[in-house]
C-alpha cells in the first residue's frame, strides 16, 4: 500500500517536471530582454578570408532527411543446444537507424530490426536535449538504462550475443525494450568525476519480464552511474540500476531488480598504438513475487576483451544466472572470441560457448558472425 | 552603524574597481586550436583540447568525462570535414549545452575560409578506404591556413566576449607576426628542398606538402585508413627505389613495422613527423609545432641530399 503511494507520487512529480520542462522549452521562443546595456560594438580583428564554407555547396534537397545506416548482422551456429536452439544461419538483429535533430530542443532516433522472424521497432524515440536544470528526456521505445549491455545495440558488444543474466534475470532472448518516459541529470562530482542519474517510467508490459494487470501498474527504474579517468591511459565507471514493477503472475505480485556494473578501460594513447583491454562485470538480482512464493535469483558476467594488432582482438567471459521464474535452477558458461575488423564497417568475429544448463544439460556451440555497417557513420561504441 | 557603512562602501568600492570578468571556457577537438585559442584570447580564456597531441585524431573515444568539459565551453572549435564525427556529435547532444550546438555562434568550425585539399570529385565510396568525402581535414598543417584560424577564432571570441575586442585584436597581431616570422625561417629552411618527393604513412600532410613545395610520391596506406598489404609494399618500395625517394614521413601514432620495412629496403630516413601540438613536449605551440617538424626534415632531406 505505502508502495503505490510512492509510486504515485513519484509518478506525478516526474509529470510536474515534465510539463514544467515541456512549458520551459516553449517558453525559449520568448526574447528576453538583455538586462545590462549592450556595448559599443568593438572593432572587430580582420575577418577571415571567407572563399565560401569548405563543406558546403549549393543547398542540398536531402539536407534535413535524417541520417540513414545499415548494420548487418549475419550469424552462422554449429553445434548442438537443446535450451537455446539457434539455426545454423540467421540474419540476427540486423538494423536500419533513422537520426536527425527534429527542431532545436529535440533530436529523434529510430531503430528497425530485422531477424528470421520479421521487423520490429527496437528503439524509436525523441530526445529533449536540453531542458531545465540541465536535465534531458527521452520519450518512446528506448532500451532501458538497466546495467550497462542492457543499453547497448547487439552489433557493439563484444560478442556475438548477450550474457545468461540478459536471458535469465531480464526473461528476454536480447535486450529489455520498453515504451515510456526518462529524465536523466549529469552530476559533477569533485576531481573531474563523471556521475549521471537516470529515471524512467516504463509501461508496466514489456515482454514477459514486468505484466501490469491494469494500466496504471507502470514499470519504474532508475540507475546511478559514475565515470572518471585515471590519467590518460586508464578509466572506470560504475553503475547501480534498480527496476521495480508488476509481474503478472498475480494481481498484486512484482518483480524487484538490482544491478550493479563495472567497466575498467585501458588504452594507451601513446607508446602502444594498437594494445587496450577491457573488463567488464555486471551482477544481476531478482526478487519475483509468484503464487509459489519469492523467487530470489542472482546472475553474474565478467569478461576481459585484449586488442591483439591494429585490426584484431581477442576476449573471454564467464557468466552464470539463476532463472527469475525458479531460482533453484542455475545455468553457467564461459565463452571465447577472437574478433577481425577488417576496417571500420566490418567485421569478422568466432565465438566458441560452453553452457551447462540445470539440470546438468551440455551445450557446445561455435558461432561466426559477419557485420557490415554501411551509410552515415555512427559513433565509435564506447 | 558607522562600521557598516564603511564596509558597505569598501566593497561597493572593490566591485567598481574589479569589474568581473567571466573566461570565456574554450573547448577544442585538437590541441592545435587550442594552441591558437591560448594565443588570441591571452588570459581571457581557458582551453581544454579533447584529442591529445600525440593520438590519433580519427579515433577519439567518446568518453563521459569530455562532457563535462562540454557542458561548460562557450566555444568548441572543431575542424570539421568529419574529422570529429566519430565521437563529437554524442557528446554535443549529451553536453545539454545549447551554445556550442552547430549554428550557434558557439561552435566554430576552423575549415572554414581554409584551403582544403583532396576534396573527392565524383562518386565518394568507402571502397576508397576512409575517404572525407569534404576534403583532407589536416588542413591546420598548412600555416597559411593557421593565420585563417586565428582570425576567425579572434573574430568569434570577440563575437562571445565584446569587451576582449581590443585584446583579442592586439594578441591576433602579436600572433601573426610571431607567425610570418616562423614562415621566413620555415621557407628559407626547406626552400631548397623544393619539388622532394617524399612518402607518408597516411595522407596527413598534403598542406603541409603543397605550402613548402614538396610532392607525396606516394602512401604506406593502400588507401586511407587500411593498414598496408604485402603487394601495396612491394609496388611501393620499387616506385621509392626507381624515383629515389629519401625520406619517410610517419605519425606517432601507426605501427612503425611496415615504414621500418621500407626504410631499410630503399635506404630511405624514416621521419616520426609530429601531426599536432603536444604530439613531443617540444611541440609546446603552434609556431613550436612547425619548428620541430621543419628542421626534422630538412635533418633527414640534408643528410640525404646534402646541405644546400
Amino acid at each position: 500500500m505505502r508502495g503505490g503511494h510512492l509510486k504515485k507520487r513519484f509518478l506525478i512529480s516526474l509529470c510536474a517536471a515534465w510539463l514544467a520542462a515541456a512549458a520551459a522549452a516553449v517558453a525559449q521562443d520568448t526574447p528576453t530582454p538583455t538586462p545590462t546595456p549592450v556595448p559599443p560594438e568593438p572593432e572587430a580583428p580582420a575577418p577571415a578570408p571567407t572563399p565560401g564554407p569548405s563543406t558546403a555547396g549549393a543547398v542540398n534537397p536531402t539536407f534535413f532527411n535524417p541520417a540513414i545506416a545499415v548494420i548487418g548482422n549475419f550469424l552462422a551456429s554449429a553445434g548442438h543446444n537443446p535450451v537455446q536452439p539457434s539455426p545454423a544461419f540467421q540474419v540476427e538483429e540486423s538494423e536500419v537507424s533513422f537520426q536527425a535533430i527534429v527542431d532545436p530542443y529535440a533530436r529523434a532516433d529510430l531503430f528497425l530490426s530485422f531477424n528470421n522472424n520479421g521487423v520490429e521497432v527496437e528503439e524509436g524515440y525523441v530526445t529533449f536535449l536540453n531542458l531545465p536544470w540541465q536535465t534531458q528526456a527521452k520519450a518512446g521505445k528506448f532500451k532501458v538504462q538497466f546495467g550497462k549491455v542492457n543499453t547497448l545495440h547487439l552489433h557493439v558488444l563484444p560478442w556475438v550475443d548477450e550474457p545468461l543474466p540478459i536471458d535469465n534475470i531480464l526473461i528476454s532472448p536480447d535486450t529489455w525494450e520498453a515504451e515510456g518516459i526518462s529524465v536523466s541529470k549529469v552530476i559533477e562530482l569533485p576531481g573531474d568525476t563523471f556521475s549521471e542519474v537516470y529515471a524512467q517510467v516504463l509501461d508496466g508490459t514489456s515482454g514477459v519480464l514486468f505484466i501490469g494487470p491494469s494500466k496504471s501498474d507502470l514499470t519504474y527504474n532508475g540507475q546511478y552511474r559514475l565515470f572518471r579517468d585515471f590519467g590518460d591511459d586508464h578509466n572506470l565507471e560504475l553503475g547501480f540500476s534498480y527496476a521495480y514493477g508488476h509481474n503478472g503472475t498475480s494481481l498484486t505480485n512484482t518483480t524487484a531488480l538490482q544491478n550493479a556494473h563495472m567497466v575498467y578501460r585501458w588504452k594507451p594513447l601513446q607508446g602502444n598504438p594498437y594494445r587496450s583491454l577491457i573488463i567488464r562485470s555486471e551482477y544481476f538480482w531478482s526478487q519475483r513475487e509468484q503464487p509459489d512464493g519469492t523467487q530470489k535469483a542472482q546472475g553474474l558476467f565478467a569478461g576481459a576483451d585484449w586488442q591483439l594488432g591494429r585490426r584484431w582482438f581477442t576476449g573471454a567471459r564467464y557468466e552464470f544466472s539463476d532463472r527469475a521464474v525458479d531460482a533453484a535452477l542455475r545455468d553457467k558458461g564461459v565463452a571465447a572470441t577472437l574478433t577481425f575488423m577488417p576496417s571500420e564497417f566490418s567485421m569478422l568475429r568466432a565465438e566458441y560457448r560452453y553452457r551447462e544448463y540445470a539440470p546438468g544439460i551440455k551445450a557446445n556451440e561455435g558461432f561466426l558472425q559477419i557485420q557490415f555497417a554501411i551509410g552515415a557513420h555512427g559513433a565509435h561504441p564506447f | 552603524m558607522k562600521r557598516l557603512s564603511i564596509l558597505c562602501c569598501l566593497v561597493a568600492a572593490l566591485a567598481v574597481a574589479r569589474p568581473a570578468r567571466a573566461t570565456v571556457h574554450v573547448v577544442t577537438s585538437l590541441q592545435d586550436f587550442a594552441s591558437i585559442a591560448d594565443a588570441v584570447g591571452g588570459k581571457r580564456v581557458d582551453t581544454f583540447a579533447l584529442a591529445k597531441g600525440y593520438q590519433d585524431p580519427h579515433f577519439v573515444e567518446p568518453k563521459p568525462s569530455f562532457v563535462l568539459k562540454l557542458s561548460k565551453a562557450d566555444l568548441l572549435i572543431v575542424a570539421g570535414l568529419e574529422l570529429e564525427i566519430g565521437y563529437l556529435p554524442p557528446l554535443i547532444d549529451q553536453s545539454r549545452n545549447d551554445k556550442i550546438r552547430p549554428g550557434a555562434p558557439g561552435y566554430l568550425d576552423a575549415s572554414n575560409g581554409c584551403d582544403i585539399l583532396e576534396k573527392p570529385t565524383g562518386t565518394v565510396t568507402r571502397a576508397m578506404g576512409d575517404v572525407h568525402p569534404f576534403g583532407n581535414p589536416h588542413y591546420w598543417l598548412d600555416p597559411d591556413n593557421g593565420r585563417i584560424i586565428a582570425r576567425s577564432i579572434a573574430a568569434r571570441l570577440t563575437e562571445i566576449d565584446p569587451s576582449g575586442a581590443a585584446e583579442y585584436k592586439a594578441n591576433l597581431a602579436t600572433f601573426e607576426a610571431k607567425l610570418s616570422e616562423g614562415e621566413k625561417r620555415w621557407d628559407a629552411a626547406l626552400g631548397p628542398y623544393a619539388g622532394t618527393q617524399v612518402v607518408t604513412y597516411h595522407t596527413s600532410w598534403p598542406n603541409f606538402l603543397k605550402r613548402f613545395k614538396l610532392v607525396a610520391a606516394g602512401y604506406i596506406e593502400p588507401k586511407p585508413g587500411i593498414p598496408p598489404s604485402p603487394a601495396h609494399t612491394v609496388e611501393l618500395i620499387n616506385m621509392m627505389i626507381e624515383k629515389k625517394i629519401p625520406v619517410i614521413l610517419m605519425e606517432p601514432y601507426f605501427d612503425q613495422k611496415t615504414p621500418k620495412a621500407v626504410a631499410e629496403k630503399t635506404g630511405a630516413t624514416l621521419v616520426t613527423f609530429i601531426p599536432s601540438v603536444g604530439g613531443v613536449p617540444e611541440a609546446k605551440d603552434y609556431v613550436g609545432l612547425f619548428d620541430y617538424d621543419v628542421k626534422l626534415l630538412v635533418d633527414a632531406l640534408a643528410a640525404k641530399k646534402g646541405k644546400p
